[in-house]
């Protein structure tokens, strides 16, 4: 068999042997619905939900807070992450700074920032932007220094400036770095975003699961769930797939998959 | 002979070095590289430095390229002083550190494209060096897809593509495995004697300096200091014979008692 369908068949095999568990013990074990509801209410969750459209709402809330917030806070890290390869002294007076913030748990600023930003789509952007910014602003900085000496010394040689040998030989040479960032970005903003919603909204998908609590609709709970799910795997594999359209020189998997 | 008609072109020094000494300075203090450093080299001459690792060599190659400034001493190419980067030289360094993002005939074309000359002619030479290399198949391939003595290839077309008047190697064949050295060493000469380019070869591998040079510096540990200057008297071209000959191993023989001779 193609190792290609292999690795898509064997997770789907495990995926169904996993639902057919999930019936039985409801079914035939009797565990209860508040704590694992039955495969068709949920399923008929997901139906009202996104069918009927009563989760649309919540899910676009979710993933607009998740886009803006990602997009800038990845962007600001970026550039920060050059300034800071680029400029020693800047690390020199920001890295103690850098440090502290990092060590930090981001979501436990969650409620400051509520504070701060106000209670709507604002606040959760702020948030995911704050958790996206240190994978991708380490990651960049970590890339830029990685280049190759020599590879510099070669374009100095050729008198080229330092935007030149920024802009075409460093960025180019951390790319993987900066991917790498992008994709930790993706799941730590999704993070971000439900942390925000859970302290305080009154939309989102985050907050659908938080109201759903108060009424143990484990069903909706679960549907919520899976749409997050779908949400991280779907913006995973964007990357993934701008990885390898732009960094095709770097894979891992490159012999492999020409095995 | 052949070499005879090198030495005779050597009316004014392509480049010279005189008492050159460079400095670094460390957080444990100021560590000197190089020290008393003189010499020539004339028009069309394949001068190795031979020497043990860490003692200087790729520091004299920096000064050389003008991307260290030496801490006193004069250095010249071409009779006017080497103060910053030139475009008359070309660098080839230990690994082929090509970009892996463009083609083999992007990478060759780095250099005219950043230096800013004419594309057209810069893409004809490019293209004259890849056949001379053997690699004009290979121009729309990218770096990975090349094996280490391919990419390496790449890389001595990208050091000559803007037509230097002086290449600088810096232990090229170091990262290559024994047999594709060999080779690499026998196209690198068949390559020289082709494009007549003045070569400084730095390399700590005795038979590759002798095989390729027509003259090898020993150097001292660190600091670098000249402890040798030997002409290889060697016919041209060099081949396998060359190597199994009773002078090339008597010129072996004399640089490696060098070495013997510091560790006593």
């Amino acid at each position: 068999m193609n190792e290609s369908v292999k690795s898509i068949l064997y997770p789907l095999l495990l995926l169904l042997a996993l639902l057919a568990l999930w019936i039985v013990s409801v079914r035939s074990w009797g565990v209860p619905n508040y704590i694992l509801p039955p495969l068709e209410s949920v399923l008929d969750a997901l139906r009202r939900g996104y069918i009927e459209g009563a989760f649309w709402k919540d899910f676009g809330y979710t993933m607009s807070s998740m886009l803006i917030g990602y997009v800038c806070g990845c962007s600001i890290a970026f550039v920060m992450g050059v300034l800071f390869a680029e400029f020693r002294w800047l690390e020199r007076l920001l890295y103690p700074f850098v440090l502290g913030l990092q060590s930090m748990p981001k979501v436990a600023l969650a409620p400051l920032i509520l504070v701060w930003f106000g209670f709507g789509l604002g606040s959760k952007a702020v948030m995911v932007g704050l958790v996206c910014f240190f994978p991708m602003f380490i990651n960049t900085a970590v890339g830029l220094k990685a280049t190759d000496p020599s590879l510099i010394d070669l374009m100095r040689a050729f008198s080229a400036s330092r935007w030149h040998i920024l802009t075409r030989i460093k960025i180019p040479s951390a790319a993987s770095h900066i991917f790498a960032g992008l994709q930790i970005s993706v799941v730590l903003g999704l993070i971000g975003a439900v942390v925000a919603e859970f302290v305080s909204s009154s939309q989102g998908l985050g907050y659908l699961i938080n109201a759903a609590t108060t009424t143990l609709d484990t069903s909706t709970m679960f549907a919520a769930l899976i749409s997050l799910a779908v949400l991280g795997i779907a913006g995973s594999q964007l990357i993934k797939f701008l990885q390898r359209k732009l960094v095709f020189w770097d894979r891992g998997d490159h012999n492999q998959a020409a095995a | 002979m052949m070499h005879e008609r090198i030495s005779t072109t050597a009316g004014s020094p392509l480049f010279r070095a005189d008492d050159l000494e460079v400095t670094y300075r460390s957080s444990r203090g100021p560590t000197k590289a190089l020290e008393h450093f003189s010499t020539t080299l004339a028009k069309g001459e394949f001068l190795s430095i031979l020497g043990p690792s860490g003692c200087g060599k790729s520091t004299l190659l920096k000064v050389a390229a003008g991307l260290l400034m030496p801490s006193s001493g004069v250095v010249e190419l071409d009779g006017r002083p080497i103060t910053g980067p030139r475009r008359d030289v070309g660098i080839v360094f230990q690994q082929a550190t090509l970009l892996p993002w463009r083609t083999v005939l992007d990478n060759v074309m780095l250099p005219i494209r950043t230096l800013g000359m004419d594309a057209q002619a810069g893409l004809a030479r490019a293209r004259d060096l890849l056949r001379l290399m053997g690699l004009e198949s290979f121009e729309k391939h990218y770096p990975h897809e090349l094996s280490g003595g391919m990419q390496q290839r790449v890389g001595i077309a990208r050091g000559l593509v803007h037509d230097p008047s002086l290449l600088l190697m810096d232990e090229p064949f170091a990262a290559l495995d024994a047999m594709t050295r060999e080779h690499m060493m026998v196209e690198l000469q068949r390559i020289w004697m082709e494009a007549r380019k003045s070569v400084v070869f730095i390399t700590h591998s005795i038979p590759e300096a002798v095989f390729l040079s027509t003259r090898v510096l020993v150097l001292s540990p660190r600091p670098a200091r000249i402890i040798k200057d030997i002409a290889i008297d060697l016919p041209l071209p060099r081949t396998q014979e060359t190597l199994a000959s009773a002078r090339f191993g008597e010129l072996c023989g004399e640089l490696r008692a060098m070495f013997s001779h510091d560790k006593k």
